[in-house]
C-alpha cells in the first residue's frame, strides 16, 4: 500500500500540491489532469525521485525519506518518452542495467534478461541497437528494463502521449497484463476505462476520486 | 556506427586490448630513441610486417596512412630544408612507423574491447576514490548519446532551415543543448528511478 | 558526482562527437580539416564548468581512442591519436578544464566578452601550448617550426570561440549550471 500523509510540494515559491493525505491500495489506478496540475510531481513523490516538502510518503510502511534505496526497489518508473529512459546502446544491455545495480549474478541476468525479452515480444531484437527501435518497441523495452527488478508498484508518466494508435493500445494491453500495480499518469482516456480508480488533481489539488466513469465525466467538466 | 575495427582470429586479434595499448605506448617511447635513419628503416619494416601477422594487406596499412599523407609530406620538406635530409626522412618514417603500429591496435580491437581495456586500467584507481561503476556508466551513456543527439541536431537544423537559420552554429547550437540539457534531467531520474547509485539527496528541483 | 553529473558528462561527450557532423566553418586552410569540433571544449567547459567539462572532453577522448569514427570524416583510433594532431585532442581535456574555471570564477557576472576570453584562453593558448609541444615531440620539429605550422588555424578559433562564448552565454540565461564559487 501507498500512503501519503499530510503531503505537500513547492517548487521554490510556488506550490504545486497542497497539503493531502491518501491511501493507494487499488491493482490499477490512474492519475488525470490539465498540464501543470501536479500529477507528474505526484508520481515522483511515490518512488522518491521527489521528496515531499512537508509531510510523509510511505510505501509498504517505508518512508521514502529514509528509506530512498528499498523504495527504488518497490517502485519501478516507466517515463513518458523511453527515449530517456534507454541508458545502455544495445537492447539486451540496457534490461540488464537494474538486475545488474542489484548485484545480481552473470549467470542468472542473462537468463532474466532472455525471460523478459521473450514476455515483451522483443527477443529478435535482444542484440539491436536501441535507438533503432520504433517508438512501441523502446517503450516496451522501457517496461522490460523497469519489470525486470519485480518491483511491487509500477509508476507510468504518460505512458502512450508519444505513440500511434496502434502502439497505444500495446501499452495498455501490456499494462493491463502486469502483475504488479499499476500507478498511470495520463491524458489517454481510453487506457483508463476499466482501471479500479481514478484520480483527478486539479491546481495542486485532488479534485475527484473514486470510478474511472465519473473520474472522466468530471475530468470533461473541468476541461471545459 | 562502424569503427575501423576488423574482426578476425589472428594472434594479435587475440592479444587482450590492454596488452596492444601498453605494447603501443612503449613502442612508441622506444622509437624516440632511435636516431639512426637505418635502424627506423627496419623499425617500419618490423611494423609493417604485424601487417600480414594480424591478416590484414599492405593496402590496410596504406589506408591507416592516407589521412597523413599530406601532413607527412609537409613535414618530410620542411625538415629536409631546415635540417637536412637525414633528419627528415628519420622523423618521417619514425612517424609513419607509430601511426601504423597504432593503425594495428585500432584494426585489430573492437570498440567494446577498448573499452573493456580503458575500465580495467581504471579499476586500479576504485582505491583511490574514484567511483569506476560510474566511469563504465558515462562511457555506456555517451555510446547511446551519439545517435540520439545526432538526432535531435537533424530536427533542430530543420527547423532552423524552416526559419534560414541553418548556417549559423549559434542557431544551430542553442536549442540542441538547451533540449539536451533538459533530457539529461530525465534520463538521470530515469537512472535513479532504475536503482543506481545511492539515495539523492533531498534539494530543490527544477523539473515539474 | 551525481547522477545528473555523470548524465551531462556522456551528453556533451556525445555533443562533442555530433559536432563533427556540423556544417564545417569556411575557411582557407591547407590539410588538417576545420570542422565545428573543437568548439567542443570550449562549450563543454563554459556550460558545464571546469570538472564535468574537462569529463566531458576525457569520455570524448576515450571513445576516440578506442577506435570509434568520433573524429570529423569518420577517423578515430589510436593511428590518429599517435598522429601530430594527436597532441590537440588529447589537449581538448585541458583546454575544456581551463575554459570552465575561468567560466566559474566569472559566472556570476559572464558576459560575452568574458566568456570569449575563457575560451581564447582554455580552447587556443593553453590548447596549441600542448598541441605543439605534440607536434615538435612526434616529427622532431623545433617547437618554433611546428608553432609556425599551427598558426593558420588560429583565425578559425578565434571565431569558434566567438560562437562558443554566443553559445555560453545564451544558455547561462536558461539553463545555468555552474553555480558561483562559494568562496570568491
Amino acid at each position: 500500500m501507498i500512503r501519503f500523509s499530510g503531503v505537500s510540494h513547492r517548487f521554490g515559491e510556488r506550490e504545486v500540491l497542497t497539503p493531502f493525505s491518501l491511501e493507494l491500495a487499488e491493482r490499477r489506478i490512474a492519475v488525470i489532469g490539465a498540464n501543470g496540475s501536479g500529477k507528474s510531481t505526484f508520481a515522483r513523490l511515490i518512488n522518491g525521485l521527489l521528496m515531499p516538502s512537508a509531510g510523509q510518503v510511505w510505501v509498504d510502511d517505508l518512508d521514502t525519506k529514509s528509506n530512498g534505496k528499498a523504495v527504488r526497489g518497490l517502485v519501478g518508473f516507466v517515463f513518458q518518452n523511453p527515449d530517456n529512459q534507454i541508458v545502455y546502446p544495445v537492447v539486451e544491455e540496457d534490461i540488464a542495467f537494474g538486475l545488474k545495480n542489484l548485484k545480481v549474478e552473470k549467470g542468472e541476468i542473462a537468463g532474466r534478461v532472455a525471460a523478459s525479452l521473450a514476455r515483451f515480444g522483443l527477443s529478435h531484437l535482444a542484440k539491436e541497437q536501441a535507438h533503432r527501435l520504433s517508438g512501441g518497441e523502446k517503450q516496451m523495452l522501457a517496461i522490460a528494463g523497469v519489470t525486470i527488478t519485480q518491483p511491487r508498484y509500477i509508476v507510468f508518466d504518460e505512458p502512450t502521449t508519444l505513440l500511434d494508435l496502434r502502439n497505444k493500445r500495446l501499452v495498455a494491453r501490456t499494462i493491463d497484463r502486469l502483475d504488479e500495480t499499476a500507478i498511470v499518469i495520463t491524458h489517454d482516456l481510453d487506457l483508463i476505462a476499466d482501471f479500479d480508480r481514478v484520480l483527478v488533481f486539479e491546481e495542486g489539488r485532488i479534485d475527484f476520486d473514486g470510478a474511472p466513469r465519473d473520474a472522466i465525466a468530471r475530468y470533461l467538466e473541468l476541461m471545459a | 556506427m562502424i569503427a575501423a575495427y576488423r574482426p578476425g582470429t589472428s594472434i594479435v586479434h587475440r592479444l587482450p586490448a590492454g596488452a596492444k595499448i601498453v605494447g603501443l605506448a612503449m613502442a612508441g617511447t622506444f622509437l624516440f630513441f632511435v636516431a639512426n635513419v637505418a635502424s627506423l628503416v627496419v623499425c617500419l619494416l618490423a611494423v609493417l610486417a604485424l601487417y600480414p601477422l594480424a591478416g590484414l594487406s599492405l593496402r590496410d596499412a596504406l589506408a591507416t596512412l592516407r589521412p597523413l599523407f599530406v601532413i607527412l609530406v609537409i613535414l618530410v620538406l620542411a625538415h629536409a630544408w631546415l635540417n637536412g635530409w637525414e633528419v627528415a626522412s628519420g622523423s618521417g618514417l619514425r612517424l609513419a612507423a607509430l601511426v601504423l603500429f597504432a593503425g594495428i591496435v585500432t584494426l585489430t580491437s573492437s570498440a567494446s574491447a577498448m573499452m573493456g581495456a580503458i575500465e580495467t586500467g581504471l579499476s586500479p584507481l576504485g582505491r583511490l576514490g574514484v567511483d569506476v561503476e560510474k566511469i563504465s556508466l558515462a562511457l555506456s551513456l555517451a555510446l547511446r548519446f551519439i545517435p540520439m543527439i545526432a538526432a535531435v541536431g537533424a530536427e533542430v537544423r530543420e527547423a532552423q532551415r524552416a526559419r534560414g537559420l541553418d548556417t549559423s552554429l549559434v542557431a544551430l547550437a542553442v536549442p540542441l543543448i538547451v533540449r539536451t540539457l533538459k533530457m539529461g534531467e530525465e534520463i538521470a531520474d530515469a537512472i535513479d528511478a532504475r536503482g543506481f547509485g545511492t539515495t539523492r539527496k533531498d534539494g530543490p528541483d527544477r523539473s515539474t | 558526482m551525481t547522477t545528473r553529473d555523470i548524465v551531462y558528462i556522456a551528453l556533451f561527450a556525445a555533443f562533442t562527437a555530433a559536432l563533427a557532423v556540423f556544417p564545417p566553418l569556411v575557411l582557407p586552410v591547407i590539410g588538417v580539416p576545420i570542422t565545428a569540433q573543437s568548439m567542443g571544449a570550449m562549450i563543454a567547459g563554459s556550460v558545464l564548468g571546469a570538472k564535468r567539462g574537462g569529463a566531458a572532453l576525457a569520455l570524448f577522448v576515450a571513445l576516440v581512442a578506442a577506435g570509434l569514427p568520433l573524429l570529423p570524416g569518420g577517423r578515430g583510433g589510436m593511428a590518429v591519436i599517435a598522429g601530430p594532431g594527436g597532441g590537440f585532442i588529447l589537449s581538448w581535456i585541458l583546454a575544456a578544464y581551463v575554459t570552465g574555471l575561468i567560466c566559474e570564477r566569472l559566472w556570476s557576472n559572464l558576459n560575452w566578452l568574458k566568456a570569449f576570453a575563457a575560451s581564447v584562453t582554455g580552447g587556443i593558448v593553453v590548447l596549441y601550448v600542448f598541441g605543439v609541444a605534440w607536434i615538435s615531440m612526434v616529427t622532431g620539429l623545433s617547437y618554433f617550426e611546428a608553432a609556425a605550422s599551427s598558426l593558420g588555424f588560429i583565425p578559425g578559433d578565434l571565431i569558434k570561440a566567438g560562437i562558443a562564448a554566443t553559445v555560453a552565454v545564451t544558455v547561462r540565461k536558461s539553463y545555468p549550471l555552474i553555480e558561483a564559487p562559494r568562496r570568491a
